[in-house]
């Protein structure tokens, strides 16, 4: 087979890029936009099958869509039936899908499986690589679904979303989703039924912990080197969770009082079960979101929480004011880890040697909505 | 029936005049999307609303309804309001 080059899907507001680097990963080429003008919402590689991307997109005034390439990206077939609620019976409430926020693969062994996570909240399975979908009804029509999900105005800005869908690479039956707001919920029958995962995980002071629709995870990922373990970057605060232990652990709270344990994104190191790395961000008053006192920063634990590094070497040093969504930071498999992040200002900074020292490869994108590594 | 096509549509139909047939508008956005696998649920959500930039009009009436009757002999305009940045 040949060897493939590094590469990044970039998902953007006005479209979607791709980058491809030399086996180095020091020389970065950004392709031309793909899909202009369509919001691109995130693109992932298939690493059952590596020739297939998919792409979902939207428009601010069509509806959502989904593409598919099944040559690297390099031509795209729109999906012949995109992610859709059910019509909705007389009397029930109805749902409207915004977007497919969130893609992933589905188990190793069952090729052409993906799940979707999207916004509002639901959930949605294809068995045939991306060309149709089903809603998955054991959540989207969940007897409890309003009181995980509140009213519409309880998400976030751009809709409420159900994102880090997690496929337990030991049992496709196994999965994980988080909602923005709802909570975090596992299923054990392939989607069928759902149980709350939210012990231990705070909530913004004076809301009812004990009310799902109030949680806010932002990113939950599952660490490939010990599928019992997860880490989540939340609404408030960093967390870490050991099954079958029940309880999130906040390991934020060994980060530096004066930064913070505030972000969106979550990486975990491909090999290492003790190493992640999250963006902090601002979250005092009233939430800008930033980069705190414009100093932009990634941290890494490799101790499982129990201490933290700064990591700037090529950074600004000031007057870097950055929002790094949550799809919008990512780590490859390669060794040493190359990490990469890109900014809703339109850059890509990527490190090569698990965070120590940074570099831009791309500037003047739009908006970055996520970031996912491929080889291509 | 003749239909216009609002630019965001092209990729779809690949010209801005197509023909389409039905009796009510929810038929004719059907045929549509037959020609033109995918046109439909860009216009259309899955609860039969149109969505809310998409306008239709049949000659120079705006047609809210998916159930309205509409003429052959008349022109469906399909178009699309732009907001935002």
């Amino acid at each position: 087979m040949a060897s493939r080059s590094p590469a990044l899907l970039v998902a953007t507001r006005k479209g979607a890029f791709i980058l491809k680097a030399d086996a180095s990963r020091r020389s970065w080429k950004t392709s031309a936009p793909i899909k202009l003008g369509q919001i691109a919402h995130h693109l992932v590689q298939d690493p059952r099958d590596p020739k297939v991307i998919l792409f979902s997109s939207s428009t601010g005034h069509l509806g959502p869509t989904m593409f598919v390439s099944n040559d690297r990206g390099r031509s795209w077939k729109e999906a012949a039936s995109p992610p859709a609620f059910p019509k909705a019976r007389e009397g029930h409430k109805t749902h409207v899908l915004g977007h497919s926020f969130w893609l992933t693969p589905g188990h190793a062994s069952e090729p052409g499986v993906w799940y979707a996570g999207s916004s509002p909240q639901g959930l949605f399975r294809s068995e045939d690589g991306g060309q149709s979908w089903q809603p998955v009804s054991g959540l989207n029509d969940h007897p409890e679904y309003s009181q995980w999900m509140g009213a519409q105005e309880n998400g976030t800005p751009d809709g409420p979303k159900l994102h880090s869908v997690i496929v337990d690479p030991r049992d496709r039956n196994h999965l994980y989703v988080a909602m923005s707001s709802g909570g975090v919920h596992e299923s054990l029958d392939r989607g069928a039924t759902w149980k709350a995962l939210v012990k231990g995980m705070a909530v913004v002071e004076g809301f009812p912990a004990e009310q799902l629709y109030v949680h806010d995870p932002h990113c939950v990922r599952l660490c490939p080197s010990n599928p019992d373990r997860l880490y989540q970057q939340n609404h408030c605060g960093i967390y870490r969770l050991d099954r079958p232990g029940e309880e999130w652990v906040r390991i934020g709270r060994n980060m530096p009082a004066k930064i913070g344990d505030v972000g969106f994104p979550m990486v975990v190191h491909p090999r290492n079960d003790k190493v992640c790395w999250v963006f902090p961000m601002d979250g005092s008053m009233v939430w800008p979101r930033t980069s705190i006192g414009g100093k932009p920063a990634a941290y890494t634990t490799r101790n499982a929480g129990k201490s933290w590094t700064r990591l700037t070497r090529g950074m600004p040093a000031r007057d870097a004011w950055w929002t790094v969504k949550r799809q919008a930071m990512c780590g490859d498999s390669r060794d040493p880890v190359g990490l990469y992040f890109g900014t809703t200002s339109g850059e890509i900074w990527a490190s090569r040697d698990e965070g120590t020292s940074w570099r831009c490869i791309a500037r003047h994108l739009p908006e970055i909505y996520a970031l996912e590594c491929a080889e291509l | 029936m003749r239909v216009t096509i609002a630019s965001p549509l092209l990729s779809y139909t690949g010209r801005r005049e197509v023909t389409a047939t039905g009796a009510t508008l929810d038929e004719v956005l059907r045929d549509l999307d037959r020609q033109f696998p995918g046109i439909r649920f860009r216009m259309v959500d899955e609860q039969g609303g149109i969505r809310l930039h998409m306008r239709v009009f049949l000659d120079a009436e705006e047609v809210r309804d998916l159930a309205a009757p509409v003429d052959a002999g008349r022109t469906l305009h399909i178009v699309q309001a732009l907001s935002g940045g």
